[in-house]
């Protein structure tokens, strides 16, 4: 590579290259090559930053200068200005960086500063698609030690000391579950990848896999030493196109390598995997529906005991870790077990990576040391409510978490926690709520989706979710009654003692936790025929309040003509014509319609 | 919307499933890959490839269109020319997804998971796509719509007609 001088880094996060990066990157090439810096400046793709709401995203190096928000038209100006007269281009800078006059490397960032890259180290760095950069990275290396240096039993062990605990939501510690596979009988025993990341809201995963795939395939095969495995499979989402195609670039690359196949680094030890796509069902998240998934056959949990770890995949001994567990395994492996319990908790070392998204200035992903307040990553990381809007509330572990409160922000956030707070960890989503949405409705929409995704075998999670579901749709049409509450806590409790699986173990979660926190709200809707946070149509009014100017521009734009008055005076609507359709409210220049 | 599924048209397309079908039948757990390609192939899984499949794979029929209409990724209708879906994962319903979705329905005339009669546009509600940072998002087949708003969607639909 000799002769370059700068190096352009390109996020080729999900993202980013969603907000019309390719074309970004063709043009910058083209224009590279027109001023004559094709030798001089290297474009390289890289994975996921984690500041998703700045995409699409540049960083150019040896300066490490952060270009945020790149249009197709800025890239004249980078080119020219930046890479050939070598002047930054302020106005693109990401605002984060920029202090009194000093552009900050990213690095020292406020956004970056608090947080701990493990699992991420990689996103971002190195070029998902070429496996001799993650090697640099000191990629494989632990595999090697493993493999040249170690017993499986010293591996089962470094990762049980460790304190790993399973990432995907539940908590259960890996080295635990690696143990029972590792002592359990089976000709053939299965090391299975969950990447069948359903949360919604929840992104981590696939930043993992397509920013840094080899770290999770180097962790299956040391896991499958530890074990005694030689198949893997990684069951991937079908809405994840680019992090499939990453996955298979990179089990072909580590196969050229000799890094998956037979007798790797000569130690007489086979390993290969596959990749398995899912087809859409929320339920395969689950490791027994995933494993039936697999098998071919529709995705439906099955009775524990017996465990996967005893009898998996085909009756055999299976291992089923999440996409960010596997991410850690090998640096645990290369920097020890002290290294790793120095971060995080007692109960819980390490980091976690939450998806920051809903309401709030940077969405993206952060990772950070487990037992960080909420507040630190709401408003130091994440900067805080955009618009001016006040905090309502934070919603974590997806459909099946719960929703925390302000009371709560300093909480320290770590499995135990969560669950005293009616939450869970689940797989990292944080979706962030401001004055504006209403709680009874966001608790309808996670039942909307349980309802849909309950695979239907077992009773209470089938019927009971359903009926759960027609309350709410009752309480935020206006048609709620005082019994409704309580029978929607009774049902809650029943659902949640009696459903076979954690997906109805864990769906009414949503409603427990925001009829404990925001009970006002329910009674609002229930009693007072209101909603306070004015999102719920049915009961809302709209009115002209007195000082109307008489414009008449509202009574252009109503389409259903509720709206009179006389040019120059007072107008009104008529409520029971009335859509609630909001137009009104949006083109009045002088606001003086009101939403209650 | 019913379709006939025509065998004579389908040739091409039937001789390729069955090559997929004859390099995948001996893997274990072959159905969900190959129903994959089914989709791939005929854009939908109609009972006439229900039936090739069960053939080929050596299932009872009852047991394919159980894994076919258990996962959502696999149809029973034809999609549209252009498929539109709409991201409801809670960060994009969190900033109005569900008033994008109710215009689409109200333009388009159909619902949720319908084709248009002449076959160009078909409508899902989808799940999380993970685009998280670019909230309310849409996806028109590969064309991603980001930061999207309810009163764009005229102008989008016009795009395509």
């Amino acid at each position: 590579m000799d002769g370059i001088k700068s190096y352009v880094l390109i996020c080729g996060g999900a993202n980013c290259t969603s907000a019309h990066k390719d074309e970004i990157v063709k043009k910058m090439k083209g224009k590279i090559k027109e001023v004559g810096l094709k030798t001089e400046v290297q474009v390289l793709p890289k994975g996921c930053f984690g500041l998703c709401e700045e995409g699409p995203i540049f960083v150019v190096y040896p300066e490490g200068v952060f270009y945020s928000h790149v249009q197709a038209s800025d890239i004249n100006e980078i080119v020219v200005e930046h890479l050939l007269n070598g002047r930054i281009v302020d106005r693109l800078l990401y605002k984060g960086i920029v202090g009194k006059n000093i552009v900050t490397s990213l690095n020292d960032s406020k956004i970056y500063k608090k947080q701990t890259r493990i699992v991420l180290k990689n996103c971002g760095v190195i070029n998902p698609e070429n496996i001799d950069e993650y090697i640099a990275y000191d990629g494989y290396m632990a595999l090697g030690k493993v493999l040249t240096e170690m017993t499986s039993e010293e591996v089962v062990e470094v990762i049980r000391k460790s304190g790993l605990r399973g990432r995907g939501g539940g908590g259960f510690p890996t080295g635990l579950k690696w143990s029972f596979a590792a002592k359990a009988e089976g000709k053939q025993k299965y090391v299975l990848c969950n990447a069948d990341e359903g949360d919604p809201g929840a992104f981590m995963d696939r930043s993992v896999l397509e920013g840094d795939p080899h770290s999770v395939i180097e962790a299956m095969a040391i896991a499958g030493y530890a074990i005694g495995g030689s198949q893997g499979y990684i069951y991937i989402r079908a809405e994840y196109p680019l992090a499939i195609k990453r996955l298979e670039i990179a089990i072909e690359q580590a196969r050229e390598y000799g890094l998956l196949g037979e007798n790797i680094f000569d130690s007489g030890f086979n390993f290969d995997v596959e990749l398995r796509l899912g087809a859409g069902a929320f339920i395969c998240g689950e490791e027994t529906a995933l494993i039936a998934s697999i098998e071919g056959e529709r995705g439906m949990p099955r009775n524990k005991p017996p465990f996967p770890a005893i009898k998996g995949l085909w009756g055999m001994p299976t291992i089923l870790n999440n996409v960010e567990t596997y991410a850690n395994i090998s640096q645990i492996i290369l920097k020890g077990v002290d290294w790793f319990r120095s971060i995080g908790t007692e109960k819980s070392p390490g980091t976690k990576v939450f998806a920051l998204g809903g309401k709030i200035s940077n969405t993206g992903l952060v990772e950070i040391p487990i037992g960080t307040k909420l507040r630190e990553i709401i408003f130091d990381i994440g900067g805080g409510i955009p618009n001016g809007k006040e905090f309502k509330a934070v919603q974590t572990g997806g459909p099946s978490g719960g929703c925390i409160t302000s009371d709560h922000l300093d909480v320290e956030i770590d499995y135990e926690t969560l669950i005293e707070l009616g939450s869970m960890m689940g797989s990292g989503g944080m979706i962030v709520m401001d004055e504006d949405n209403c709680m009874v409705d966001i608790a309808r929409f996670f039942l909307d989706f349980t309802v849909d995704e309950s695979c239907g075998k077992c009773t209470p999670c089938r019927e009971g979710t359903k009926r759960m579901l027609e309350i709410l749709e009752k309480i935020t049409t206006g048609n709620g009654e005082a019994e409704d509450l309580v029978k929607l806590e009774r049902l809650a409790y029943v659902i949640k003692d009696t459903s076979l699986c954690g997906l109805g173990q864990t769906a009414p979660n949503p409603v427990l936790s925001t009829l404990k926190y925001y009970e006002d709200e329910y009674k609002a809707h229930v009693f007072e025929n209101r909603c306070p946070a004015g999102y719920c149509h049915e009961l809302i009014q709209y009115f002209v309040a007195d000082d109307c100017k008489g414009c008449s521009k509202c009574v252009s734009v109503c389409p259903v003509g509720a709206i009179s008055g006389v040019i120059k005076q007072q107008h009104t609507i008529d409520d029971d014509k009335c859509i609630k359709c909001g137009e009104c409210l949006e083109i009045c220049p002088f606001d003086i319609i009101i939403k209650k | 919307m019913m379709l006939e599924f025509d065998f004579e048209k389908n040739a091409d397309k039937i001789k390729e499933l069955k090559k997929m079908i004859e390099e995948k039948k001996d893997m274990k757990g072959a159905l969900i890959p190959v129903l994959h390609d089914a989709q791939g192939i005929f854009g939908y899984i109609p009972k006439e490839v229900q039936v090739i499949i069960s053939e080929g794979l050596n299932k009872p029929i009852a047991e394919i269109y159980g894994v076919v209409t258990f996962y959502s990724q696999f149809t029973l209708i034809p999609k549209g020319k252009y498929n539109i879906g709409v991201c409801m994962g809670t960060a994009c319903y969190v900033k109005d997804s569900q008033k994008i979705l109710n215009q689409i329905i109200k333009e388009l005339g159909i619902d949720v998971g319908e084709t248009t009669k002449d076959g160009l546009f078909s409508l899902e509600a989808t799940r999380c796509i993970g685009a998280c940072g670019l909230a309310p998002v849409i996806m028109v087949n590969e064309d991603v719509y980001a930061k999207f708003d309810a009163s764009e969607v005229a102008e989008m639909l016009e795009k395509y007609k």
